[in-house]
This record gives structure tokens, C-alpha cells and sequence, in this order.
């Protein structure tokens, strides 16, 4: 088993729940409110070192009643270790838990493909927007296991919405705070946007 | 006073005009006697100078290496903001493998990163292999390293050629593209496929290499190492080449690895994080080679790493050549392996495990496995959940170059925007792979 285990035991004795080893593989449960703290105790300590985010994903089961889980896959360059962490949300709670991209800067899309995938919301966050799908996207998380394998919308629905999308809109409003870029816009979008409508990406 | 002349342009003008005579191009002689063929263009307003500028790279533009967007804001000719769009691509592989048995999503690897297909096969493999619990043969093992280290010398040359070509230089990318074939050739003669190999199996690989092609691997790995010689004499020195790429997109050590790069991009920052070696896989510690690193970090010291991997992975591919023991490939384990056709086809116990192997697919233990490997483009792992039915729980790929372009934003604000160009082909990204 990994020695950071007993570290984290000792250390956050209220956020750690149980470790297991699964074909060499250490897994710790944690309560995942404390998750960003383990993740900043874990980079930091001179005798840990976890220096590199290798993956952040979820993964919820086909059992609906099992909770779904948030996986942090932290690797120790100096001391060749690997360490996942893992985050349970119980049914019906709020999908929330602490980003680290403070952390790792490379949490960046990690997270924002899990957000895009799952809906889980990463607390923190600075950019925390759709990456795969589009901006507009209605049919909701694709990788949640309520999600049909052909999408939620029927094939004609989802053609109508592909020809309805505005091929002015193509900057999304991050884009559009370029000085004067928003006067360029036709007339009909500048107003569209005045009214608050999001842009498409 | 002004003259008017009219010629016929012949070459820089395609059209006719209404009645099919060649179409006529006023050209005006001023009074100092210069010819312009056009009306010189206004002058810039006044009150656009100093503002800045949105111009949108791509989605389909032959240099950002497939669909990918880049928002620039330019202050002049100087890069201030970049926003990268990705997901054009998105074709939700992730999603499919919950609905297919293990060696059913095989063929998908194929089709992400597509330049490296027998290398996702591979560790696809791998990844499975742990979650059932499996030792593949040593034959096996071997082969798989020469799989992997064929991928990686294909998707560096297809990665050589073409940042060639966005930087001016066209000569290296035939000759990369030549050996490249040959590559292909040898996969082609062992899988019958050249793009989409699905070399592997859960246990084992698709077929065991077929009589001579060894010899032709062996030709390949005496004969490739003058190709690296040529371009390197060719590009490594090139006036032009330097200029483009020397203190290029660099980043530090630390903040790279703070931004989850891995691979060559990692290691042209002088961080010495090769998954070959750290966290060693098919018998990779066996293996005599040297891994590479720079020290800027800038587009020249990812191309001098890449360069070399070539001539290391040419050496790997040598010593397996030289160790490929006899023997069986695929392991002896009833639970993934088909029986022999010609058994299935006579006896009736080999016919139901054949059927059943077939329509329900073999069932690993209740686990879950995170398998890294060295792809050409960094730490490529498959993460995969089982809850104990023949269909993942959760596949998930960790795609290297989706990490490593999420750090584009901070190598190119401050460059020229041709530099952009230069910078994201030296992050070697193949779409298929970050969008999947």
C-alpha cells in the first residue's frame, strides 16, 4: 500500500473514510469537501511531492443507488508513486466539490470536460464552461448513465436545433469584452445580446 | 499626368469576361513611372491604431492539425489573449465503450489518436489485461513493444513532416512521409490494415507476425537512421529553422508540469518524466535506451527531443528484434481466448464457448485499473471501472494532447502570430484524441 495513506490518515482523520489496494493500485475515499486540502497537503509536503495531476473524471455506476464518485489520479515524480483519490456524492446531494485547479493549472480542461460530461460542478473554478459539447447545448451531461446513447432529443429535434443555430453568433461573451468587438456585431445580435441572451460558441 | 495602358494578365487572373475574351486589367502608371495594377490601398484610418484585433484560427485551417479553433486577440502583429475551442470532433467514445464488450472497443482505439493506433491498441490491451487479472506470453510482450515503438516512429515522422511544412520546409516531409510508408507496409503485411490496425485482443494480439517480417524490420531499422541523419542535416542547423523556433512558446520546467504536460513537451522543459521508465510496463526496464530532455522548453528543443526519441526507439526496436523469443502469443486462458476456428467449428464444447465468448464477451472481476503508457504525445492512460458484467462501468481515456493544448494560451500570448503556427505544431495534438 502506498505510505501516503497513513499520512493522510493521520493528518485529515475527520475526511478520510477508507483505503483499498486494487491491483497495485492505492485507492483513498475521501469526503470531498476536504479534497482540494488533501490535494494541496499531498503537492506540497517535502515527503510527499504528488507534482503531477495525471486525471480528474468521474464515474457513476449503473446501480443508481451507489453514489457517484469524482477521481483524482495524482502521480509523485520524485518518488515514483501513484495515488488515487476518490470523492463520493451520495444520491440527491448537490454535485459540488473544490476544484484544484490553484493547485495544478492543469486541471483546467480536466475539469471542465468532467463539468461537460457530468455536470459535477468544481468549486473554484475560474472558467468552469462547457468544453466538448457547445454552449447551448440543452440535452444535459452525456456520460451520466440516465443518458441514452443516442442523446435525449429525438433525431428531427436535434436537426432543427443544428439548423436554428445563429451563424453570426460564432464569439462566445468572454470573446466579446475586445474592445469595440461588440459595435462590429450585426444589429438584431447587439440587441439580442443587450437582452442577455448567451452566445453561441 | 497619368497614362492608361491595358495588358492581358494571364496569370495572375483566372476570368473571362461576359463575351469570353480573357479578362482586361487596368494598370496605372503614376508620374514617377511605377506600375500598380490596382488602386493603391487607403490608408489605414487614423483611429484603428492601437485597438486590438480578433481573429479566428481555423476550425478548418490546414495548420491548426485539424478541427481546432484558436480566438486570438492582436495587438498589431502580437498575440495579447488566446482562446482555444475544441469539441468539433466530439464523437463520445466514452459513452459507446459502456456499451461494448472489452475487445469490441478495440476498434475504437484505432480511430483516436489515429497516428498511433497500433499504441492505443496496446495499452488499451494492457489496461484490460490488469482488470482480468491476466500475464501475457513473453512472445507477446516483445511483440508489443515493437508495436508501440513502430507507432511512436510513425506519429513523429507524420509530426516532423508537418511542422515542417508550417514552418516553409518542404523537403523533410516527403522524406518523412516515405519512411512513414514503409511503416505502414510492415503493419499492413502483419494486420491487413495500415490506419486502423486493432492489433491487440484481451490476452493476446490479433495474429502473430507472418514468415519475413522480421527481416523487413530489421531492413527498416538499418536502413531509417540515414533518414534521420538527412533531415537532421537538413533542418537541425538551417538558418530559417532556428530562426522560427529558438525562444519560441517556452516554458519553464516547473510550470509545465504544473499544467499536466507530459511526453516530449514535458520533456524539452527538462523534466525527465518518461512513463517507460518511471513507471515501467511491458519490461521496458530491460530495455537499453536514454530518454531525452531539453532545457528552454521552446519549439527547438521539442524538435531536438523528438528527433532523438526517433533514434531511441530505433534502438529499442533493434534489441526486441534481437530477443523475440518463440513461442506462444496468445496466453492460455479459456476465459478471453476463442478456440482455434477449426475447433469451433467441429466440437461442440469448443463452439459454445466459442458462441458464448462471442455474444456475451468475457467478464472481468469487479475492479477498477488505471493504465498509463509512453504514447508519442505523453502519459496516454485508460482508466477503467468493471462491476463485474462484460460492458465497462466507465472507460475512460486520458488523452495527453488535450492536457497538453490546454496550456496553448499561456506559450502563445506575447509571440507574433505567426509564431501561433510554430507553436501549436510543435504540441504535436491530433483532434481525434481530445475531442474523442
Amino acid at each position: 500500500m502506498n505510505p501516503s495513506v497513513d499520512r493522510i490518515r493521520s493528518r485529515f482523520p475527520s475526511a478520510f473514510l477508507r483505503a483499498e489496494v486494487i491491483w497495485g493500485e492505492t485507492t483513498v475515499y475521501v469526503k470531498p469537501e476536504a479534497v482540494h486540502d488533501i490535494v494541496r497537503y499531498l503537492h506540497d509536503d517535502e515527503s510527499e511531492q504528488y507534482d503531477y495531476l495525471s486525471d480528474v473524471t468521474a464515474v457513476e455506476y449503473r446501480d443508481l443507488e451507489l453514489p457517484l464518485q469524482v477521481v483524482w489520479h495524482l502521480r509523485s515524480l520524485p518518488y515514483r508513486r501513484f495515488l488515487r483519490l476518490k470523492g463520493e456524492i451520495q444520491k440527491g446531494e448537490p454535485l459540488r466539490v473544490p476544484s484544484v485547479y490553484s493547485i495544478y493549472a492543469g486541471a483546467d480542461w480536466l475539469e471542465r470536460e468532467c463539468y461537460d460530461m457530468f455536470g459535477i460542478e468544481f468549486v473554484g473554478h475560474p472558467d468552469l464552461r462547457r468544453i466538448l459539447m457547445w454552449e447551448q447545448y440543452a440535452e444535459g451531461f452525456p456520460l451520466r448513465k440516465d443518458f441514452p446513447l443516442r442523446g435525449r432529443f429525438s433525431r428531427s429535434e436535434q436537426l432543427r436545433q443544428a439548423l436554428a443555430a445563429q451563424p453570426e453568433s460564432r464569439y462566445s461573451m468572454t470573446e466579446l469584452t475586445v474592445a469595440d468587438a461588440f459595435e462590429d456585431l450585426p444589429l438584431d445580435m447587439r440587441q439580442r445580446l443587450a437582452g442577455g441572451e448567451k452566445t453561441g460558441e | 499626368m497619368s497614362e492608361k495602358r491595358t495588358v492581358e494578365v494571364s496569370l495572375s487572373t483566372s476570368g473571362l469576361d461576359a463575351e469570353g475574351r480573357p479578362q482586361r486589367t487596368p494598370l496605372i502608371v503614376d508620374e514617377g513611372g511605377r506600375v500598380t495594377t490596382m488602386e493603391a490601398p487607403p490608408l489605414l484610418e487614423p483611429e484603428l491604431e492601437g485597438e486590438h484585433m480578433l481573429i479566428n484560427l481555423g476550425p478548418q485551417h490546414p495548420a491548426t492539425h485539424g478541427v481546432l479553433r484558436l480566438v486570438l486577440e492582436l495587438d498589431g502583429e502580437t498575440v495579447v489573449r488566446c482562446i482555444p475551442h475544441v469539441g468539433y470532433l466530439h464523437c463520445g467514445f466514452e459513452k459507446i465503450g459502456e456499451y461494448r464488450q472489452y475487445n469490441q472497443i478495440i476498434p475504437w482505439t484505432d480511430r483516436e489518436d489515429y497516428l498511433n493506433s497500433p499504441g492505443n491498441n496496446v495499452a488499451f490491451a494492457l489496461g484490460a489485461e490488469r482488470l482480468f487479472g491476466i500475464e501475457i506470453t513473453e512472445r507477446c510482450t516483445v511483440l508489443r513493444v515493437i508495436a508501440m515503438e513502430l507507432s511512436r516512429i510513425m506519429s513523429h515522422l507524420v509530426w516532423l513532416g508537418t511542422t515542417c511544412i508550417d514552418i516553409g520546409a518542404f523537403t523533410p516531409f516527403l522524406w518523412s512521409f516515405q519512411e512513414r510508408e514503409r511503416i505502414y507496409t510492415l503493419l499492413e503485411q502483419w494486420t491487413g490494415a495500415r490506419l486502423t490496425t486493432s492489433l491487440t485482443r484481451v490476452g493476446g494480439m490479433l495474429a502473430d507476425i507472418p514468415d519475413g517480417w522480421m527481416d523487413g524490420l530489421r531492413d527498416f531499422t538499418r536502413t531509417f537512421p540515414k533518414t534521420i541523419a538527412e533531415v537532421d542535416r537538413m533542418v537541425t542547423r538551417n538558418g530559417i529553422w532556428v530562426g522560427r523556433t529558438i525562444g519560441i512558446g517556452a516554458l519553464s520546467g516547473a510550470e509545465a508540469l504544473n499544467c499536466g504536460l507530459s511526453g516530449p513537451m514535458l520533456r524539452a522543459s527538462g523534466v525527465a518524466y518518461d512513463v517507460r521508465r518511471d513507471f515501467p510496463y511491458l519490461d521496458y526496464e530491460t530495455y537499453d535506451f536514454e530518454v531525452p530532455v531539453g532545457t528552454t522548453g521552446d519549439v527547438y528543443d521539442r524538435f531536438l527531443v523528438r528527433m532523438e526519441e526517433l533514434r531511441q526507439s530505433v534502438r529499442i526496436l533493434e534489441q526486441a528484434a534481437a530477443r523475440l523469443p518463440d513461442g506462444p502469443v496468445n496466453v492460455d486462458d479459456a476465459r478471453v481466448i476463442l478456440p482455434p476456428k477449426s475447433k469451433a467449428t467441429s466440437e461442440m464444447e469448443s463452439m459454445i464457448h466459442h458462441f458464448k465468448q462471442v455474444m456475451e464477451g468475457p467478464r472481468p472481476p469487479i475492479g477498477e485499473t488505471y493504465v498509463a503508457v509512453e504514447s508519442p504525445k505523453g502519459e496516454k492512460g485508460y482508466y477503467f471501472v468493471s462491476d463485474g458484467t462484460p460492458k465497462p462501468v466507465r472507460w475512460r481515456i486520458r488523452p495527453p494532447s488535450y492536457v497538453n493544448l490546454s496550456a496553448i494560451p499561456r506559450m502563445v500570448e506575447g509571440h507574433l502570430l505567426s509564431d501561433v503556427i510554430a507553436i501549436n505544431a510543435s504540441i504535436d495534438i491530433v483532434m481525434g484524441e481530445i475531442d474523442r
